[in-house]
């Protein structure tokens, strides 16, 4: 139970810096997810919090101690890796055991504790076991008793899905939740799949190339994603993109893009005011182009005409892949639609949830 | 601020390298201690017989320094090493040879023909790896002898092979069994014949593997003695370099200019073939950790 | 998916068969049955008789000692210090040259290795300066010089410390593919529960290493069982160092004795008969 501070840290391994000014601050109980591509320093930060790498630079803290320089067994934290990395020459108890063995914990308690750990993800009948003889799923979940078992003050979970199958997966990811409810203790959980950062987190904090993007809660980062990447990273289908001039259109304003135009509804005109004349980067979500027939009452918006390249029918609902002009859309749509490849059709962009970016800073630009 | 912190971590790893100091100062250690006998017999190969027999190769980098080849040009010329050194080619690279062309097209067999009792079969090639020699060398002397072939190349090339080829078949049988199992199935679709899939494919990726196995080889036959001792029967004109150092070494026990220079030119071959293919060596080594 | 063709596959591996026939199961069926006859041509039948002077001949007795003290010895021997040094070397960045080192004695031969060996344990009596490295030592240390071939209390282990020279070379290599083949996350799963290096080394390493070392000292054991060119070299077994591989040699060819000469030689397939089937064992799990 604590919380977590990271001041100003950058890791480099060699001349290749792979964390850069990084700063973020775990609250004391929190789910915070680390999200961001393969590659962008995730583990790295991780590892650094957990004692396993050092830190070339700034500081961490775990409560109010800094943590630099103190070897990992010092550190009260518990890890869950992508591997698992259970012992596999011990069985589930022993591997369960190990830690609070080698903190000399009395062996009732710790027979106690291994128990009640094992039962909580329901691995006490695989006990006597080795990891040889277990499942991936009963791997997965006996790295997490394993982790659990000591009680830690922090919680650290390296991509602990990522080698489940697909149901698995979804399934754990409520359980984890509901461990984090259960234990109480500040979880900090790294992900490059921005589905279980949304569904699991408090918070999110989005990384790419070894810096913060964004920190923020699901909702916040889904809604005001304050730069293009974070805005591309978060949601699926992905946000379109395309860049589009601003400009008077009789006492109104639209976008002149690439062979197609929209009009900017009233309410966020003034907004756009600004720009005029200028090409900006527009974001819409997917969820937000509609067929014409079946718009949701509220939106207002002109149709606009584009030609259908594609049509995927997922059953609950159809993904229409665009052409407006030579911009690419996506859009998801209400199951009903009758519009298939090759037509031009008329379809409602609902600019009033557009997000605008500055071209060269690609940073959100705020009304 | 942050200069100051990176100091530390400059500090810490400055710590860190130290306190491997132990480590590195035992592992230097034990490599010096490691090398200092072959050290010993390369320099005083070099040493002049006088010297070698008074004084101890360490001194030899006293000034003046004092080095000949003599020590080598006798037991070259004298002792027979040129003819011996011959003999072990002769002996080596055929034996090799053979053992590798006919454990090839046994694992072949094993890993991937239909062969009944094929894996009870080769559960007993498992065994014959550990099986001393020494339970062969009666009945095969006398049979030997009773052909008129003791102390001929033919006779210790047979041996040799036999001897070599348990161990080399399982090496290569297993790396066979490894070979992607649908490249192999492709071409019999395709209507390919065994020796076909065998020469074609097979054995062309086999490469490192074939020659892990004949570094192998050669070494241990180039090394053996006792084979050598027993079937070549003494003959000093068909004497691998074993033997003669061996019979150097009973002969002349204290004449240690001739028995340095002799045992290291029988040293020489091995030596370079491990340095040029160490990483085959290893990959034999390791693949047929159970050869005794 | 394969064609059906054993004829093939019998062409395949006849020749090996063939030469696997001659030269190795029928002697060894042979030995087993001339080790129950006596004189060079092994004409009168004597039963068991070779195997009782083998195992109560107070010359033999020895032979059977010195086999088992090379198997204990260069076995743990080498075993120990290839795991000591495959986790030490594993700490420093030369490894690969430190491994190198130690493995070169294993490329060369046995008999080039007595050379050695008996170099470095040149003997001269106390008044000649010593040109041997180990008894240079000894003066140096202000002690006297010690014959290391012939003092019957010294000789056998100066023997097995040539052997240890040799072989620890490949204890060092395949502990070591072990070893790099333990996963770091492992490791650092170990050091997040708590554990420090040493505990680390005792609880995860050493365990999981544990069946690379048995095959280690399998091989080793086999090897302490048929050491020969070692001792033919440095004593010819004199001087009670003979091992039974040595004895196999000499009761052919200075005694003449066939018969006891193959007793030997099935007394040492005796002893590896065990370690053999523990090799077959693995092989058939690992399958
Ligand atoms: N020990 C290391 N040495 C050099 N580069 C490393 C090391 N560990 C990680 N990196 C590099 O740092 C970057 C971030 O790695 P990592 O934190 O593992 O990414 P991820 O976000 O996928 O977990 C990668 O480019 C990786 O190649
Ligand atoms: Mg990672």
């Amino acid at each position: 139970m604590a919380r977590v501070h990271f001041e100003n840290v950058t890791k480099r391994f060699g001349d290749f810096t792979a964390l850069r000014d990084f700063n973020l601050e775990i609250e004391d109980k929190e789910f915070l997810v680390l999200v961001g591509p393969s590659g962008c320093g995730k583990s790295t930060a991780l590892r650094m919090l957990a004692g396993l790498e050092d830190i070339t630079e700034g500081s961490i803290y775990i409560g109010d101690r800094r943590v630099n320089g103190v070897p990992a067994k010092d550190r009260d934290i518990a890890m869950v890796f992508q591997s698992y990395a259970l012992y596999p020459h011990m069985t589930v108890f022993d591997n369960i055991a190990f830690g609070l063995r080698l903190r000399k914990t009395p062996k009732d308690v710790l027979t106690t504790k291994v128990k009640e750990a094992a039962e909580v993800l329901g691995v006490d009948s695989l006990l006597d076991r080795k990891p040889g003889q277990l499942s991936g799923g009963q791997r997965q979940r006996v790295a997490v008793a394993r982790a659990i078992v000591r009680e830690p003050r922090v919680f650290l979970l390296d991509e602990p899905l990522s080698n489940l199958d697909a149901k698995l997966r979804v399934h754990t990811r409520a359980e984890i939740s509901k461990l984090h409810k259960r234990l109480g203790t500040t979880f900090v959980y790294v992900t490059h799949d921005q589905v279980e950062a949304m569904t699991m987190a408090d918070r999110i904090a989005v990384m790419n190339e070894g810096i913060i993007q964004q920190v923020g809660s699901p909702q916040e980062l889904y809604d005001e994603p304050v730069n293009v990447f974070v805005a591309g990273f978060i949601g699926s289908p992905a946000m379109n993109f395309f860049e589009a001039e601003v400009v008077e259109d009789g006492g109104g304003v639209s976008l002149d893009g690439d062979g197609f135009s929209v009009d900017v509804p009233d309410d966020r005109a003034e907004e756009m005011r600004p720009f005029l004349g200028r090409r900006m980067i527009f974001g819409v979500r997917p969820e937000n182009i509609h067929d014409e027939h079946f718009v949701p009452s509220g939106i207002t918006a002109a149709p606009t005409t584009v030609k259908v390249d594609v049509t995927e029918p997922m059953g609950n609902e159809v993904f229409l892949h665009l052409l407006a002009g030579k911009t690419k859309l996506l859009a998801r749509v209400d199951p009903r639609t009758k519009m298939s490849a090759d037509d031009e059709v008329e379809v409602v962009i609902d600019m009033e949830r557009m997000h605008v970016f500055d071209p060269e800073s690609r940073e959100a630009v705020r009304g | 601020m942050a200069r100051e912190v990176a100091a530390l971590s400059r500090q810490e790893r400055l710590m860190r390298s130290l306190s491997r100091g132990p480590v590195n100062v035992a592992i230097i250690a034990i490599c010096l201690l490691w090398m200092l006998p072959s050290a010993g017999l390369l320099v005083s190969s070099f040493r002049p017989r006088n010297d070698i027999a008074t004084t101890g190769w360490w001194t030899a980098f006293k000034t003046p320094f004092e080095f000949t080849l003599a020590n080598y040009e006798q037991v070259l010329t004298t002792q027979g090493m040129a003819q011996s050194f011959v003999n072990s080619l002769i002996i080596s690279v055929p034996v090799t040879v053979f053992v590798v062309m006919v454990a090839a097209f046994a694992a072949y067999a094993f890993a991937w023909m239909e062969l009944p009792g094929r894996d009870a079969i080769f559960l007993v090639v498992v065994g014959l790896i550990v099986v001393p020699i020494q339970l062969t060398l009666i009945p095969v002397l006398r049979m030997f002898s009773s052909a008129g072939m003791t102390g001929t190349f033919p006779a210790i090339w047979l041996a040799h092979t036999a001897y070599g080829l348990p161990f080399a078949v399982f090496l290569l049988r297993n790396f066979f069994i490894a070979l992607p199992k649908d490249l192999l199935e492709s071409a019999f679709l395709e209507g390919a014949s065994h020796t076909r899939v065998f020469l074609r494919i097979v054995m062309p990726l086999s490469v490192p593997s074939l020659a892990a196995l004949a570094i192998f080889q050669f070494l241990w036959v180039w090394n053996d003695l006792l084979v050598a001792l027993v079937y070549l029967g003494g003959f000093r004109s068909v004497a691998p370099m074993t033997v003669t150092v061996s019979n150097l070494v009973s002969s002349f026990g204290s004449e240690w200019h001739l028995l340095t220079a002799a045992a290291f030119i029988s040293m020489m071959l091995p030596l370079a073939v491990f340095f040029a293919l160490q990483r085959y060596f290893v990959e034999g080594i390791l693949a047929g950790a159970v050869k005794g | 998916m394969r064609p059906r063709l054993a004829t093939i596959a019998w062409l395949y591996v006849l020749p090996a068969f063939v030469l696997l026939g001659v030269f190795l199961v029928y002697p060894v069926a042979n030995t087993v049955y001339l080790s129950l006859f006596s004189g060079r041509d092994t004409s009168a039948f004597v039963g068991l008789d070779n195997y009782r002077y083998l195992l109560t001949h107070p010359e033999t007795v020895i032979v059977l000692r010195n086999n088992l003290l090379w198997l204990v010895l260069f076995t743990a021997a080498s075993v120990g210090l290839g795991l000591i040094l495959a986790v030490l070397s594993n700490q420093v960045r030369y490894e690969a040259i430190a491994k190198a080192i130690i493995f070169v004695p294993m490329a060369v031969s046995f008999t080039a290795a007595a050379v050695i060996w008996r170099f470095m344990y040149i003997y001269r009596p106390p008044q000649f300066e010593q040109t041997g490295v180990l008894n240079a030592g000894m003066a140096a240390l202000g002690f006297d010089p010690v014959p290391w071939i012939t003092n019957t209390t010294l000789n056998n282990y100066a023997l097995i410390a040539a052997g240890v020279w040799m072989w620890t070379g490949f204890a060092l290599v395949v502990i070591s593919a072990g070893l790099k083949g333990i996963p770091t996350e492992v490791l650092e799963a170990a050091r997040v529960d708590g554990a420090n290096e040493v505990q680390i080394f005792w609880r995860v390493i050493l365990p999981m290493l544990r069946s690379v070392m048995l095959v280690v000292a399998v091989t080793l054991t086999i090897n302490s069982l048929k050491v020969f060119d070692l001792v033919y070299v440095m004593t010819f077994g004199n001087y009670q160092t003979d091992v039974l591989a040595n004895r196999m040699f000499k009761e052919m060819f200075t005694f003449g004795n066939f018969g006891r000469a193959s007793a030997v030689a099935v007394v040492l397939l005796l002893a590896i008969v065990p370690l053999m089937l523990l090799n077959i064992r693995r092989f058939r799990r690992e399958q």
